[in-house]
């Protein structure tokens, strides 16, 4: 492509994606499993670094027991998006937010509303393996503790129903009370996934879960996702856009703290309606 | 700059970081070495008959049959030095009196160095100090004694530009011609056998109390109040000292307020440690009055003003080491804010806060300045636990520095001195390696 092309392009978008700000449903939003029920739902929503604005008024809803892929450069805002959902953000004094989130009818940064209750809700898978550094069971077994399970047997049960779901129950069957820290790096996110299951989610956030690992434990992630799709609403923030198409139903694309495009994932990698989402999809940028 | 003047500045580096470490080595060994043995003297060394006598006597330690055995076999010997002293006491009634005068205080004086050889000589009355209540207990200091009462030391003032030389005259020489002429050569000849050295490991140096200030005995005392001091320094500064380090990582904001609280901490950590123990007697004794005077709880709380910031940097330091992820995992999973310190992080930064309290202990346990004004004496009995919030106490540290410079026979109990070296220089050591052992141990877990 010529250059001069391009940079007619970019401009062209800047205009148009402020016209696409408003409230986007997904057209197929009447095929929504449990009848259709946003789980999710931002309204103007504008998260603030100091004076930086790095997610600009998004007015987006999320589909309940849907997988959705959030996609985009660099800088963009996804994981800031994705971690505003469960109040992550809290960590960085600077940050406040504008308009509203909505979680099951709930104000997500409403002024009663308990960060603690609503993580147990929505939970997180972060970039980088984390576990913790105990046995693989006390990784798992920490969430449901700190909620007051207490008896051995049922968290014996949770954890292996955790470990099974996550498909890494074969894998430490025999080896609960090793640190979870041994593990390769595929096995300590799925670790992580299990971790998070165990205390009972409605909602997954995955943020970029696969960029630390090798093809072969990507691959197990997103098998993963696969198995778990239909069960859980589940957010993925990834810069892989061969995985996005392969695990999403939905994909959102942000551009420079701009939600430019919320489309059913196949109309979005085959028929983007936005040039700047062509461009990003086909790699002309990245 | 090009390849070879880099390699030549890299190597020259290697040498000059080599040969500053070797430095640093050699400084070690200079100061170690003597300490050490030095201070094993306390413990192995000649015993002689007096010195098991006097641990039977008053500690109640050793064969009693075989020492009244050995008593007996030095009788023989002992009895003849009397009967020499005796006749020399015959022969002077029978002097002149002007030449009796002149024998007399030589006489005295060779009875005063007898009897700290030998124990008190019959006929004298029993001392009141138990350190003339019995002999020489160590033979390389009866061998010095002996040589003492052969000589006489005198001095040579006859050139003017040099300084005076010392020379020695036969003490035999002042006796010449009387009945005590002979006791010089048989002493030489027969003091082993009056004492009767043997090798002796003396572990009561660190388990007996002091006897007579530190002229007998062991050194238990001092080891027992320098461990309650920096046991009771560790009890106030260790939980205050993490709670502070929670606060600055976890919950301080950064304000004006902050950044005061702050400062205020680095300049703690850079006060001199006596003005730590005249604040510690301003304060806690004159001022809040936890005790009447000197008292090991006084001690305690100056010395853990003195190491908190110590424990606050350390403490610090060790949870910001501790990976954020693990900290927003627990978040994510619906942990409050406290039970993420609790069970993650504190845990996580436990090897660091550990070695910082303990290199901590270390040095409240080293320390002397702050404890001289708020807890420390230089003679005095083993306390019991329920005396530490009213009674003062020995300590190594202090008491290093008083028997070298204040006790009144300074010189006659190097080795003791040397001993308590010893005994806190391998005290600090311990810790530290149990720190850097206990430190291993936990990142081991850690890392699984």
């Amino acid at each position: 492509m010529q250059m001069t092309v391009e940079e007619k392009d970019t401009d062209k978008v800047a205009s148009k994606s402020g016209a696409t700000r408003d409230i986007f449903l997904p057209p197929e939003r009447q095929r929504v499993r449990d009848g259709g029920n946003p789980h999710v739902m931002a309204k103007n929503f504008s998260i603030f670094y100091g004076d930086f604005e790095a997610v600009k008024k998004v007015s987006a809803d999320i589909l309940s027991k849907y997988v959705t892929a959030i996609i985009g450069p660099s800088g963009c805002g996804k994981s800031t998006f994705l971690r505003a959902i469960n109040r992550m953000n809290d960590l960085i004094p600077s940050c406040y937010t504008t308009g509203t989130l909505m979680f099951d009818g709930e104000d997500i940064y409403g002024r009663y509303t308990d960060e603690v209750q609503l993580r147990k809700k929505i939970g997180m898978v972060f970039q980088k393996p984390n576990p913790f550094p105990k046995s693989i069971f006390d990784n798992i077994a920490y969430g449901p503790r700190l909620h007051g399970v207490k008896d051995k047997k049922v968290l014996e049960e949770i954890v292996e129903k955790s470990l099974r779901k996550a498909a890494l129950w074969d894998e430490v069957k025999d080896r609960m009370e090793r640190n979870a820290l041994g593990l390769s790096g595929g096995q300590q996110q799925r670790l992580c996934v299990a971790r998070t299951l165990a205390v009972g989610p409605e909602i997954l956030l995955l943020d970029e879960p696969t960029s630390a690992l090798d093809p072969k434990a990507t691959a197990k992630i997103e098998d993963l996702i696969e198995e778990l799709r239909g069960s859980y609403t589940i957010l993925i923030v990834t810069h892989n856009m061969q995985q996005a198409s392969r695990v999403s139903d939905y994909t959102m694309f942000y551009y420079e703290g701009d939600l430019v495009e919320y489309a059913p994932t196949k109309q979005l990698f085959t028929n983007p309606r936005d040039q700047v989402t062509e461009d990003y999809i086909t790699g002309r940028f990245s | 700059m090009n390849l070879g003047t880099r390699k030549i500045l890299d190597r020259s580096f290697t040498v000059v970081g080599i040969t500053s470490i070797m430095l640093m080595a050699t400084a070690l060994l200079v100061v170690v070495v003597p300490i050490f043995t030095g201070g094993i003297g306390a413990i192995y060394f000649e015993g002689t008959i007096e010195h098991r006598k006097l641990q039977y006597n008053e500690f109640g330690k050793g064969d009693r049959g075989a020492i009244e055995r050995q008593i007996a076999e030095t009788e023989p010997y002992r009895n003849e030095v009397f009967r020499i002293l005796d006749a020399f006491g015959d022969e002077m009634e029978t002097m002149e009196p002007g030449e009796k005068r002149n024998y007399l205080s030589k006489y005295k004086k060779v009875r005063k160095m007898l009897s700290r050889l030998l124990g008190p000589l019959p006929g004298d009355q029993k001392p009141i100090l138990l350190r003339y209540q019995y002999g020489s207990t160590r033979w390389e200091k009866a061998e010095e004694l002996l040589h003492d009462l052969m000589f006489v030391t005198k001095w040579d003032y006859s050139n003017p530009d040099e300084m005076a030389k010392r020379y020695f005259v036969p003490r035999a020489d002042e006796f010449a011609g009387t009945a005590l002429a002979s006791l010089f050569l048989y002493l030489e000849n027969n003091l082993e056998k009056m004492l009767l050295p043997e090798r002796t490991f003396y572990w009561g140096f660190l388990t007996d109390r002091s006897l007579d200030a530190h002229i007998f005995g062991g050194i238990w005392a001092e080891i027992q109040g320098t461990f309650f001091l920096a046991v009771g320094a560790m009890l106030f500064a260790f939980p205050l000292g993490v709670i502070a380090a929670i606060y600055f990582t976890e919950y301080a904001r950064d304000n004006f307020f902050t950044s005061i609280l702050r400062s205020a901490n680095s300049t703690l950590a850079g006060v001199p440690s006596i003005v730590f123990g005249l604040f510690g007697l301003a304060f806690f004794i004159n001022t809040i009055k936890v005790s009447d005077s000197k008292s090991v709880l006084a001690g305690s709380l100056t010395l853990a003003i003195m190491i908190l910031p110590t424990i606050i940097r350390a403490a610090e330091e060790a949870i910001l080491a501790v990976p954020k992820t693990y900290k927003e995992a627990s978040l994510a999973l619906g942990s409050t804010k406290w039970r993420t310190i609790v069970t993650v992080i504190l845990p996580a930064a436990l090897p660091g806060i550990i070695t910082g309290g303990i290199i901590s202990l270390g040095r409240a346990a080293g320390e002397t300045a702050p404890i001289i004004f708020t807890a420390a004496v230089s003679v005095g009995a083993t306390i019991g636990l329920a005396d530490v919030f009213t009674m003062p106490t020995p300590a190594l540290s202090w008491n290093i520095y008083n028997l070298a410079s204040e006790h009144e026979a300074a010189n006659e109990i190097r080795h003791v001195q040397y001993g308590m070296v010893l005994a806190l220089i391998s005290i600090v050591l311990l810790l530290n390696l149990s720190a850097i052992l206990l430190r291993a141990r936990i990142s081991k877990k850690l890392k699984g």
